[in-house]
């Protein structure tokens, strides 16, 4: 039932919002709305209960394994909220004097510190917000190094077969064309591939170590020279920074800028989809170019980076700051963990990993790089059972949700027929992934004895397999007080 | 061990069913001369306890000052179940609603957002939001450039009347793209657009027009002329509105002759904090003919095998997960969290409810214009119709009167001469619902001594 489906005309139980003022008389009345917008009118409660009981029908982090690959749903400690939402940090404007702004800015001045030390980067900015918009932010910035270089002829971005979708969308964004590179069968860059394509109009390569196939890029510093030698610069995606953190620095691989998904790493709400952060991490060579605004500190005061400091930066963002109340969690969970705790965020997350892969491996399932360790995921390959069970990876992933357990992500990455791309994260305790590995045995045995059983779940859910084809061709994407009649 | 559960036992374990001796095994791969021995900049872990006195300390020292800025940001009452229910671990700590059957709570509350979007603008479709209402912005015009197939000059009139960063931004963000943001003049008595700097344009290959209501100077502008003017030269019209004063003002979907064609505008005012600028979210909205080029995430209604009403991820062809290289933007999330607390905001508040609120800000600021406009050495700039905010202009320097009422604790507002140099000594200055007579009394007084 929607919420709008509540609703009574008229009915006002609010105590919420201030009353008795009359529609003014200062406007004149062609700039006013005729009618009151068709929003729900419902009391306190039935919103509460409405909303309470929307949240049930959600798998979460705090109720659900969520082994989702490439998202690393770790937990989300609640001390990180908390203080994020203390009243003088959810009360300060974004334009508030630098004078009744330290406190806020000394948190952000220390959050960049500290990503620079765990990158390996010369500089970072926490403008971008998403991290879509610092993959925008840093091929922006790959791009103004090089115009600013008069090297206008670099037109084209390489992007490895493997990598997320928003790679060469955010290419194209910003106005170069894309090279896909292969991969080879063990996981890593066909190099041979890699030395036929660069050249003078490359500009840059974009990459994820460890890879979306979930092992280390073994021959990095080789494919760093390869970039570096034409003029081009190297991009990470810092999708899986989680594996490594820690351990190693994409700064010390060869990296010239870098984003760091704050919402995976350390450990922000995903929330439903967002809001995320994705600060990035530049070398020396690209600071001038950062978007801004970014916080500096001048003796004992924090003051902000703007234009006036760096004129060559490619600009604005987001209207103010990026999106500050996630950069707070990021800098509570950092302080947290401390030093020794990242170093411990990259070692279990890669234990947990794999334990989960030799386990599986052991109980029959194939993995699509059987030989190698993995990172801080893995992907399992269901062709097999495609072929012979005819069920699919999508059929095991609904089958897990009636299990109890939240799907890894399926169908991703594209190279790997009916994966299964499986991530763990450090916080996860041994018997959940033993637990875990147990269901997807079940889901197996199901497989091979019932195969349609598979085909038509889940069966506990709110509502079984929807008709995705209806959604995109009869559009309803809003509910109306006509629709209703 | 912080967030880390394993066991001296457990950690055995594992390892001896991989086949290893220690954790360091697993990163042989690694070429040794790359992994780092320490972190010199990250200091040790802190306790809960400590944590809490830290951020304690710093959240004090930023004053929570009294405020009468706006400029894209405004300081507004949020019931309290709004956050408390928003911030419930289901909805919190869920991720994409990629397993739509188990996400049918993320689901249904962003179709019921998309609702309320499209019946707060008037217009047909909305999508799950974008960033914040500045990139919005630049997702309109890259919208419009896909769209207007009329067009082939990729020109964009953007008046100065519209907020400046949100053109910095679009800016940004559309500039590798061969598009031409072009400035359009104000009305220097008005604030309001120029009729004649936009009729200029008349016959020209123009893409689309930017209009903001209000606008950056809180007048409300003639958005009826400007969308009739923009249809009949085949200008696709892009629309930024303040979601909150769209309770009381015409919606962009019935502008003109046949409403705006995309509404975008800032979400914060409808249930998120200020919180130094973000997390707020962008609003996207437009006309059926341009549903296939939004961007971003859209939820659709549907039923399952059973037919039960369901709902789900839509129109996914045009995303960057299927399309790559060529999908519609790189955007691939929404602000969910926070359009999940405007939804409830919305709910809570009902069509009534923010009425009322619009209507008070509205009074508070006229309220505010008329105590300033008694002080010496204060005029009030553009005297037009306006929602909440308003442009002052004061007899000495803007930043010193500013500077001192900072050190009362109060945001007197911005100083507008930064972005208009034109507007020396310039102030906007805002008034939400929280800002009664007493908080108007005390900035007057206030305001009124740092001009003596």
């Amino acid at each position: 039932m929607l919420i709008f489906e509540h609703s009574a005309k008229g009915r006002k139980t609010k105590i919420q919002s201030t009353s008795g003022n009359e529609m003014p008389t200062d406007i004149p009345a062609s700039l006013l709305r005729e009618e009151k917008p068709g929003l729900p009118e419902v009391s306190e409660m039935q919103a509460v209960r409405h909303y309470t009981s929307l949240s049930q029908k959600n798998f979460s982090i705090d109720t659900h394994f969520y082994p989702l690959g490439s998202c690393t749903m770790k937990h989300n400690p609640r001390v990180c909220n908390s203080l994020a939402m203390l009243p003088g940090f959810l009360s300060r404007h974004p334009l508030a004097p630098e004078k009744l702004s330290q406190g806020f800015m000394e948190c952000m001045y220390e959050l960049q510190e500290m990503l620079c030390d765990v990158t390996g980067m010369a500089g970072f900015s926490l403008a971008p917000m998403a991290g879509a918009q610092g993959e925008f932010a840093g091929i922006a910035m790959i791009r103004a190094y090089h115009d600013a270089n008069g090297d206008t002829e670099r037109k084209e971005i390489l992007v490895p077969d493997a990598a997320h979708g928003t790679n060469p969308a955010t290419a194209t964004m910003c106005g170069y064309t894309v090279k896909e590179i292969s991969t080879l069968a063990n996981g890593d860059v066909d190099i041979d591939v890699l030395k036929e394509a660069v050249g003078p109009q490359t500009a840059g390569l974009m990459l994820t170590n460890p890879s979306t196939l979930g092992v280390f890029e073994r021959r990095i510093e080789e494919i760093a020279k390869i970039i570096h030698d034409v003029g081009g610069l190297l991009y990470y995606d810092g999708a899986n920074l989680n594996a490594i953190l820690g351990k190693i620095r994409p700064g010390d691989m060869g990296f010239d800028v870098i984003h760091s998904n704050l919402h995976k790493t350390f450990s922000t709400p995903h929330g439903g989809g967002g809001p995320g952060s994705g600060a990035i991490g530049v070398a020396e060579r690209l600071k001038p170019f950062m978007p801004m605004p970014g916080v500096k500190k001048v003796g004992d005061e924090f003051q902000w980076l703007t234009e006036e400091d760096c004129p060559h930066s490619i600009g604005r963002m987001s209207a103010f700051f990026g999106n500050p109340g996630v950069l707070l969690r990021a800098y509570i969970y950092m302080r947290l963990l401390g030093a020794e705790g990242m170093q411990r965020v990259g070692e279990f997350a890669t234990l947990n990993a794999n334990y989960m892969l030799t386990q599986l491996k052991a109980r029959g399932f194939e993995a699509a790089i059987p030989d190698r360790y993995a990172s801080h995921e893995f992907i399992i390959t269901l062709k097999k059972q495609a072929k012979e069970l005819n069920v699919s990876a999508m059929d095991f992933a609904k089958r897990l949700l009636d299990l109890g357990y939240h799907a890894p992500t399926t169908y991703f990455p594209l190279l790997v027929p009916e994966c299964l791309l499986i991530e763990p994260t450090e916080s996860e305790a041994k018997e959940t992934l033993d637990g875990f590995i147990e269901a997807l045995v079940q889901v197996q045995q199901e497989a091979e004895t019932d195969a349609d059983m598979l085909h038509n779940a889940p069966y506990t859910m709110p509502v079984n397999r929807l008709d995705e084809v209806r959604a995109a061709k009869q559009l309803d994407l809003a509910w109306t007080a006509e629709s209703k009649a | 061990m912080p967030f880390v559960p394993h066991t001296e036992e457990e950690i055995n374990e594992m390892l001896s069913v991989i086949g290893i001796d220690s954790i360091e095994n697993l990163f042989d791969e690694i070429p040794a001369h790359l992994k780092i021995k320490g972190l010199e900049k990250v200091p040790a872990g802190l306790n809960e306890m400590s944590i809490n006195r830290l951020m304690q300390q710093r959240a004090a020292k930023d004053g929570q000052p009294l405020c009468f800025i706006g400029a894209g940001s405004y300081d507004h009452h949020i019931p309290a179940a709004v956050w408390q229910i928003t911030t419930r671990g289901e909805y919190y700590t869920a991720y994409t609603p990629y397993q739509a059957e188990a996400s049918q709570g993320t689901l249904q509350l962003t179709y019921e957002f998309q609702s309320m979007m499209t019946a707060l603008t008037g217009m047909d479709a909305s999508n799950a939001s974008l960033y914040d209402g500045a990139t919005a912005m630049a997702e309109a015009v890259l919208m419009a450039v896909r769209s207007n197939r009329k067009s082939r000059s990729r020109k964009i009139l953007v008046p100065r009347s519209v907020n400046p960063t949100y053109k910095h931004v679009t800016e940004t963000i559309v500039k590798h793209q061969n598009i031409e943001l072009v400035d359009v003049e104000i009305d220097n008595t008005t604030s309001k657009t120029s009729m004649d700097a936009l009729k200029a344009f008349s016959g020209e290959d123009i893409t689309a027009v930017v209009i903001s209501q209000p606008n950056f100077f809180g007048t409300l502008e003639d958005v009826d002329a400007i969308t009739t003017w923009a249809h009949e030269n085949d200008i696709v019209v892009i629309a930024v509105v303040n979601p909150l004063s769209l309770a009381i003002l015409k919606p962009p979907g019935v502008w003109g002759d046949s409403g705006a064609d995309i509404a975008v505008g800032d979400g914060q005012p409808l249930g998120a904090p200020m919180s130094s600028g973000g997390p707020y979210y962008g609003i996207m909205t437009c006309k059926k003919a341009f549903v296939r080029q939004m961007p971003g995430r859209i939820v659709g209604r549907t039923v399952d095998q059973e037919g039960r009403e369901g709902f789900v991820l839509t129109l996914q062809a045009r995303e960057q997960h299927i399309r790559r290289s060529k999908a519609t933007s790189n955007i691939c999330t929404n602000q969910g969290l926070v359009v999940t607390a405007s939804t409830i905001h919305m709910s809570l508040l009902g069509p009534e409810g923010l009425k009322q609120t619009a209507l008070s800000c509205h009074a508070n600021t006229q309220q505010l214009v008329e105590k300033l406009s008694t002080i010496d050495g204060v005029e009030i700039v553009f005297d037009q119709p306006r929602f909440h905010e308003a442009v002052i202009k004061v007899n000495k320097s803007a930043a010193d009167v500013l500077a001192k009422l900072a050190e009362q604790n109060i945001l007197g507002g911005l100083d507008l001469s930064a972005d208009y140099p034109e507007m020396k000594d310039c102030i906007l200055v805002c008034a939400t619902e929280l800002r009664i007579a007493e908080d108007i009394e005390t900035f007057a007084t206030a305001l009124a001594a740092a001009l003596k």
